[in-house]
C-alpha cells in the first residue's frame, strides 16, 4: 500500500494528475491511497512551488505540469 | 480513497521522426494560411447580406479577420513559448534568485518572471517558496509583476495586431515598471505586512527533485500540451474581446473616441486604469480591443494604461494573493504598480 499525495490548489491539471496516478496504479496492480492536498500552506511546506506536485510515501517525486505516465509507474513501483 | 479499476489505456508514443517532420510542416502550413487571411476574410464578409462599408459590415469584417488571425498568432506564440519555457522552472529560478541581494536582482527577477512557466493558480506556493528561500520581497514582486505584464502572448499579439513599435514600447515600459515597482516595494520594508503564518513559516527546502532529462521531442510535446491547455482556456476570452473590438471598430464614432480617450482629457488615463483593474480577461482578450481603440484614434498613453492595468492588475489574482499578503500590503502593491502605469500613460500622451 502506497500513500500518494497530489499537491495542487484544484486546477484542472491537478484533477487530471490525480486520475493519472490512479490509472497508473491500476495498470501495474499497486494498491494506492491518493490524497489531494489543496491548502496553500501545506503545499508550500512540502516544498512544492509548481503544481501539481506528487509525493509517494512522503517523498516528492514530481512538481509542475502533468507527469509522464511511464514515470508514474516507476515511482509507484519504486 | 481506494483505486477505481480502470481499463488500462495503452499509451504509445508517436515516433520521433513524426515530430521532426510534423511540427515544421504544420508551422509552414499555418504561416501560409496566415498570409491569406485578408482575401479569405473579405470573401467570408461578402457572404453576409450587408453593405461592406456600413457600420455592421465594418464590424463583421473586423471580427471575421481578427478571429483566425488571433488564433493563429496564439497558436504560434503559445507553442514556441511552451517549448522555450521547458528549459526553465520555478525551482531553478528560485536557485538563481536566492542570494541575489544586489540591485540587479530586480531586473533579473523581471526577466525570469517572463521566462519561468507558472500559472496564477500556483502563485501562492511560488510566493512562499521564494520568500522562505530568502529572496527579498521586492525581488519576488518584480518576478510576479513581470510574469503577466510582459508575457509573450501579450507582446506577440501586440506585434501582430498593432505593430512592432507599440509592442516594443510596451515591452520596455512593462519591464521597467516591474523592475522599479519591485525596487520601491523592496525599499519599503513590507515584510511585517505579510500574513502572520507566512512570516512564521519555515518552508522546507524545495524538494530536491533530480532535474528531468528532457529530449527535444519531450519539449515539443510540452509545447503542444501548453497549446491545448491555453487555447482551451482563452478562446472564449478571445471571441469576447474581438467582439467588443469589432463593435468599437464598426459603431463608435471617432469624434466620441477622441473626446473620451483622446490625449487632451487629463482624466482619461486614471479612468482607463480604474476601468482596467476589475476587468478580468487576459492579454489575448484585451489586445483586439486595444487594436480597435487605437484604430479609432484613442491616445496611445491612455490605451497603454488601460491594457497594462487589465493585464498586470487583476482582482482574482489579488484574491489569491490575499492568502499570503495582508490587505494593507495588497493596497500598497496596487498603488505602486498603478502609479507606474499612470506615469507611462501620461508620458506617452505628452510625448505624442
Amino acid at each position: 500500500m502506497k500513500t500518494v499525495k497530489v499537491y495542487g490548489p484544484g486546477c484542472a491539471r491537478c484533477t487530471t494528475t490525480e486520475q493519472m496516478v490512479k490509472d497508473a496504479a491500476a495498470r501495474i496492480g499497486v494498491e494506492v491511497a491518493v490524497e489531494k492536498i489543496t491548502d496553500a500552506k501545506s503545499i508550500a511546506i512540502a516544498g512544492v512551488m509548481s503544481t501539481p506536485g506528487i509525493a509517494v510515501d512522503g517523498k516528492l517525486v514530481h512538481a509542475g505540469g502533468l507527469p509522464d505516465a511511464a514515470k508514474l509507474e516507476t515511482w509507484l513501483q519504486g | 480513497m481506494t483505486v477505481q479499476t480502470h481499463d488500462p489505456v495503452p499509451h504509445r508514443a508517436k515516433p520521433d521522426w513524426l515530430w521532426y517532420v510534423g511540427v515544421p510542416a504544420v508551422g509552414v502550413a499555418l504561416y501560409l494560411l496566415y498570409g491569406q487571411l485578408i482575401p479569405i476574410s473579405e470573401w467570408v464578409t461578402a457572404l453576409f447580406p450587408v453593405d461592406r462599408h456600413s457600420h455592421t459590415g465594418e464590424a463583421i469584417a473586423f471580427f471575421v479577420y481578427d478571429v483566425p488571425k488571433v488564433l493563429l498568432l496564439l497558436t504560434g506564440i503559445v507553442f514556441v513559448t511552451g517549448v522555450l519555457r521547458s528549459w526553465f522552472s520555478p525551482e531553478k529560478t528560485r536557485a538563481i534568485l536566492a542570494g541575489k541581494r544586489e540591485i540587479w536582482g530586480y531586473p533579473l527577477a523581471a526577466l525570469l518572471g517572463v521566462l519561468t512557466p507558472f500559472c496564477s493558480c500556483s502563485s501562492v506556493p511560488l510566493f512562499i517558496g521564494f520568500v522562505s528561500a530568502g529572496i527579498p520581497l521586492g525581488v519576488t514582486f518584480s518576478f510576479l509583476i513581470a510574469g503577466p505584464m510582459v508575457g509573450p502572448v501579450g507582446l506577440g499579439l501586440l506585434y501582430g495586431l498593432v505593430g512592432w513599435k507599440i509592442a516594443t514600447i510596451y515591452l520596455v515600459f512593462g519591464f521597467s515598471i516591474a523592475t522599479v515597482a519591485g525596487v520601491i516595494l523592496g525599499r519599503m520594508g513590507l515584510e511585517r505586512y505579510l500574513q502572520d503564518w507566512v512570516r512564521e513559516l519555515n518552508a522546507g527546502p524545495a524538494g530536491d527533485l533530480p532535474e528531468a532529462q528532457l529530449t527535444l521531442v519531450d519539449r515539443l510535446r510540452i509545447g503542444l500540451e501548453q497549446l491545448r491547455e491555453i487555447l482551451g482556456k482563452v478562446w472564449i476570452w478571445v471571441l469576447v474581446g474581438i467582439g467588443i473590438g469589432a463593435a468599437i471598430h464598426g459603431f463608435v464614432p471617432e469624434e466620441m473616441m477622441l473626446r473620451i480617450m483622446g490625449g487632451d482629457a487629463w482624466w482619461s488615463v486614471p479612468a482607463a486604469v480604474v476601468v482596467g483593474v476589475p476587468m478580468y480577461t487576459n492579454a489575448a482578450g484585451v489586445i483586439p480591443i486595444v487594436e480597435a481603440l487605437l484604430g479609432k484614434g484613442a491616445a496611445l498613453g491612455t490605451t497603454l494604461a488601460f491594457m497594462m492595468s487589465v493585464i498586470a492588475l487583476s482582482l482574482p489574482e489579488m484574491i489569491i494573493l490575499k492568502q499570503v499578503l495582508t490587505l494593507r500590503l495588497i493596497a500598497i502593491f496596487i498603488a505602486v504598480v498603478s502609479s507606474g502605469i499612470l506615469a507611462t500613460g501620461y508620458l506617452f500622451n505628452l510625448l505624442l
